[in-house]
């Protein structure tokens, strides 16, 4: 484990030195891309200069909401639908096709009705986290074995107490990979979002640094959402990992 | 004799079933049509086109001979980002699969950068390849490579050994045992993989038609909001929504069968 | 000798309903069975002969179609009784709780008072050899240990019956003699009634004062044979020859009824 780990390291490190390198030696244009380190030291002069912070907090900020909602209506659904076999067996090719549709191209409608604001960014994470949430959701429901509803019955067990106490925690892995994705699906909702058409945020800053010719703060830019999301999104991998080991799957 | 005829009842009524199955389906799309017509009577015309005059408009679209160039332009850029995305994909993923320590040192590389929102790139491949399909080929494949990558892989990885220990027993050659046995075994797997790789290098190639384009679908939906053309852009996106749901059943279907089979 | 029954099923057919275009499945009885108090009773039978059927018409998780069913004086019909106990094949540990609390979970539903749990669950823990694994979660225990954690689970709540179906039958062989082991002194143990179902002629044997012998589906009772074991048996008697004797038996019974089954199985399946 440790040693993959060192390796992983190694791989990372030794891509970046390339890349330093390349745009050292001029091969990869300045123009084209500026080094790491620099890209390092431009977003730190950022950071201190507090404009990020003002970008991250709008961005989070959505990310947050649109997150929230696809997670408490996606698990909603989910189990609605679970419930009723038949409606589920009608939803279940809309569901396994839903992210066939390019959703982004509804996004422009979305900013014309509802205008240039938060809440189109916000649908448009929530439209694409939330169909993640309930099919993970379907999937944990369905995954539990029929034995445990038996012992539920014999421990005289209602069906509250049994969805509670035994189906729900049965479940739980499974539906924290549908928040693991609903998370990472928001972030690329609103920061695509952000990044064709939007007042603020992260996403816009690195589109509006980009028409404007301002390398050193798109780069700058680009690493830290790069980074912020990694960080996030490995974090929830690594304990939706520890779930699943401690329940042996 | 009793047995057939609880044969024949029970053809009946899978046949019953799947009428059924198919109404309920016919069902749901009406209930999609329904809800739209719902919205465009709160919303009105200015913001939402009825679905009647979407489709109506999506008609007049797909017999003009303005449309068809953005379509193809789209499509090429579609199926150009999809090819690469899989002989990348199936090639690394292969290698990845077969090598177990290069898997077990990519695997979480490969899942931290599916997720990863990648528009954030974008600029970089408009930098490095400029204004045109290349970037949307680019920035398609880049989307697509990842999952076909990851399903392959997980398909090498898990092949059963027996068929491979088999095929020595059955002294196949190395060409036999790939196409005999690798294949057939991991096929399923390989397409679901490109079903998924299909769903994000459409979803790529269009964010790049909407961001800094001048063809193709995206761009007409962006060019519509522009020109506050509200019947226009729901057309495209609607049209763009039924090819892509319509291939990928198309793809799910495949992906069932094969999958029924293993 | 005279016996006390302990619960007793009545003519009881259990017919599953038609689906699917499927016609009905009639997979049960009628059958009808005494249990004694405090002994050890074994269902064996060819796969498909509604032996778990039968196990759960009478713990009350299924109704009978026809017939009565009775435990302790009661009538039981589709709704679980206090004082029985059950333990299925498939692993049914809560992987969510560790081996405690698993052992704990009906106590705390039932409300018994926290020290009274502690003591309890210490007991059973150190019976089934659970003790240095208390603090573990099921995933991180074999499948043997994971079914004694179940059987724990059961056993604190005192049942007067426990029901097992082919809780063994997932196990290794060697396992499964030495789970049948600890079985018998559970058994002993508790003073408890047991019902066994399984598949395994020669666990049966081993294990139990008598056994049903079942025919292929619908299941109806060919034969109860008794095998006059004493009550601190273990699994040493297989070198004995009353244990070939018993199995031979069985098998003589249930071999055409076997066969029968397999080609039942291929026609429908």
């Amino acid at each position: 484990m440790n040693r993959l780990t060192l390796i992983r390291t190694v791989v990372i490190v030794a891509f970046f030195g390339l890349l330093e390198i390349l745009c050292r030696t001029g091969i990869i244009s300045p123009f084209t891309m500026i080094p790491p380190s620099e890209m390092a030291v431009e977003l730190w002069l950022l950071i201190a200069s507090g404009e990020v912070a003002r970008g991250m907090r709008q961005t989070l900020g959505n990310v947050a909401v649109a997150c929230f909602f696809a997670i408490t209506v996606g698990f909603a659904v989910g189990a609605g639908v679970h419930a009723v076999p038949r409606l589920r067996r009608a939803l279940d090719p809309f569901l396994t096709t839903y992210y066939a549709v390019p959703f982004f191209v509804f996004y422009p409608l979305l900013v014309f009705i509802f205008g240039m604001n938060n809440f189109p960014m916000i649908m448009i994470g929530f439209l694409f986290a939330v169909v993640a949430m309930i099919i993970n959701t379907l999937n944990g429901l369905d995954k539990i074995p029929r034995v445990y509803r038996k012992v539920a019955r014999m421990h005289h067990m209602g069906r509250t107490k049994t969805a509670l106490l035994i189906e729900l925690p049965y479940a739980i892995p499974n539906l924290f990979t549908g928040v693991k994705l609903a998370v990472a699906y928001s972030f690329i909702g609103v920061i695509a979002a952000e990044f064709i058409l939007a007042p603020g945020g992260l996403g816009y800053a690195i589109s509006f640094a980009y028409d404007n010719f301002d390398n050193n703060t798109m780069y700058a830019l680009m690493l830290f959402i790069l980074v912020l999301v990694t960080i996030i999104n490995m974090s929830l991998h690594a304990y939706e990992r520890r779930l699943l080991r401690r329940q042996g799957r | 004799m009793a047995g057939t005829q609880a044969t024949y009842s029970r053809k009946d009524h899978e046949r019953a079933e799947r009428l059924r199955y198919l109404g309920d389906i016919a069902l749901v799309i009406l209930g999609i049509v329904v809800v739209w017509q719902i919205l465009h009577m709160l919303a009105g015309d200015v913001a939402i086109s009825s679905p009647l005059a979407t489709a109506i408009r999506a008609g007049e679209l797909l017999g003009s001979a303005n449309f068809w160039p953005h379509a193809g332009e789209t499509a090429k850029a579609l199926v150009y980002a999809l090819v690469i995305a899989l002989l990348i994909g199936i090639g690394v993923g292969t290698w990845l699969g077969a090598h177990k320590l290069s898997g077990a040192v990519a695997e979480p590389i490969l899942v931290a950068l599916y997720s990863l929102p990648k528009i954030t790139l974008y600029p970089l491949i408009l930098l490095i390849f400029g204004l045109g399909i290349e970037a949307k080929i680019a920035f398609g494949a880049i989307h697509g490579v990842i999952p076909v990558t990851i399903f392959t892989m997980n398909a090498v990885k898990n092949i059963n050994r027996v068929f491979l220990r088999s095929a020595r027993v059955m002294k196949l050659t190395t060409m036999q045992t790939v196409t005999r046995i690798l294949l057939p075994a991991t096929l399923p797997e390989i397409v679901s993989g490109l079903r998924v790789g299909f769903s994000l290098t459409l979803l790529g190639v269009v964010i790049g038609e909407l961001f800094s384009s001048h063809r193709g679908m995206g761009f007409l939906v962006m060019r519509a909001i522009g020109l506050h053309d509200v019947s226009t852009m729901m057309a495209v996106t609607l049209i763009l929504a039924v090819a892509a749901v319509a291939i990928s059943s198309i793809l799910l279907y495949i992906d069932n069968r094969l999958h029924r089979r293993t | 000798m005279s016996h006390e029954v302990h619960a007793r099923l009545e003519g009881v057919t259990r017919v599953y309903p038609a689906v699917a275009g499927n016609p009905p499945v009639h997979a049960l009885g009628p059958i009808d069975l005494d249990l004694r108090k405090g002994e050890f009773f074994s269902i064996v039978g060819p796969s498909g002969c509604g032996k778990s059927t039968c196990m759960d018409v009478l713990a009350g998780l299924a109704p009978p179609t026809k017939g009565t069913v009775w435990f302790e004086d009661k009538r039981v019909h589709g709704n679980v009784p206090d004082g029985i106990g059950a333990v299925f094949q498939e692993d049914a540990s809560f992987p969510w709780l560790t081996v405690e609390d698993n052992a704990a979970f009906g106590l705390r539903r039932a409300g018994v008072d926290a020290a009274e749990i502690r003591r309890r669950v210490e007991y059973a823990l150190s019976f089934m050899g659970l003790k240095d694994f208390a603090k573990a979660y099921p995933a991180q225990l074999s499948g043997g240990m994971r079914q004694r954690v179940c059987i724990a689970r059961t056993l604190v709540l005192q049942p007067r019956l426990i029901l097992l179906d082919e809780p063994f039958g997932a196990l290794d062989a060697q396992t499964r003699l030495l789970m049948g082991d600890e079985l018998l002194k559970l058994w002993r143990e508790t003073g408890a009634t047991v019902l066994l179902i399984t598949h395994a002629l020669d666990e049966a044997a081993m294990l139990s004062d008598r056994i049903g012998a079942m025919s292929a589906r619908p299941g109806r009772f060919l034969e109860t044979v008794e095998t006059g074991w004493s009550r601190d048996r273990d699994s040493r008697m297989l070198e004995g020859e009353t244990f070939g004797h018993i199995t031979g038996r069985l098998w003589q019974m249930l071999r055409s009824e076997s066969k029968r089954a397999m080609g039942h199985e291929g026609g429908v399946a």
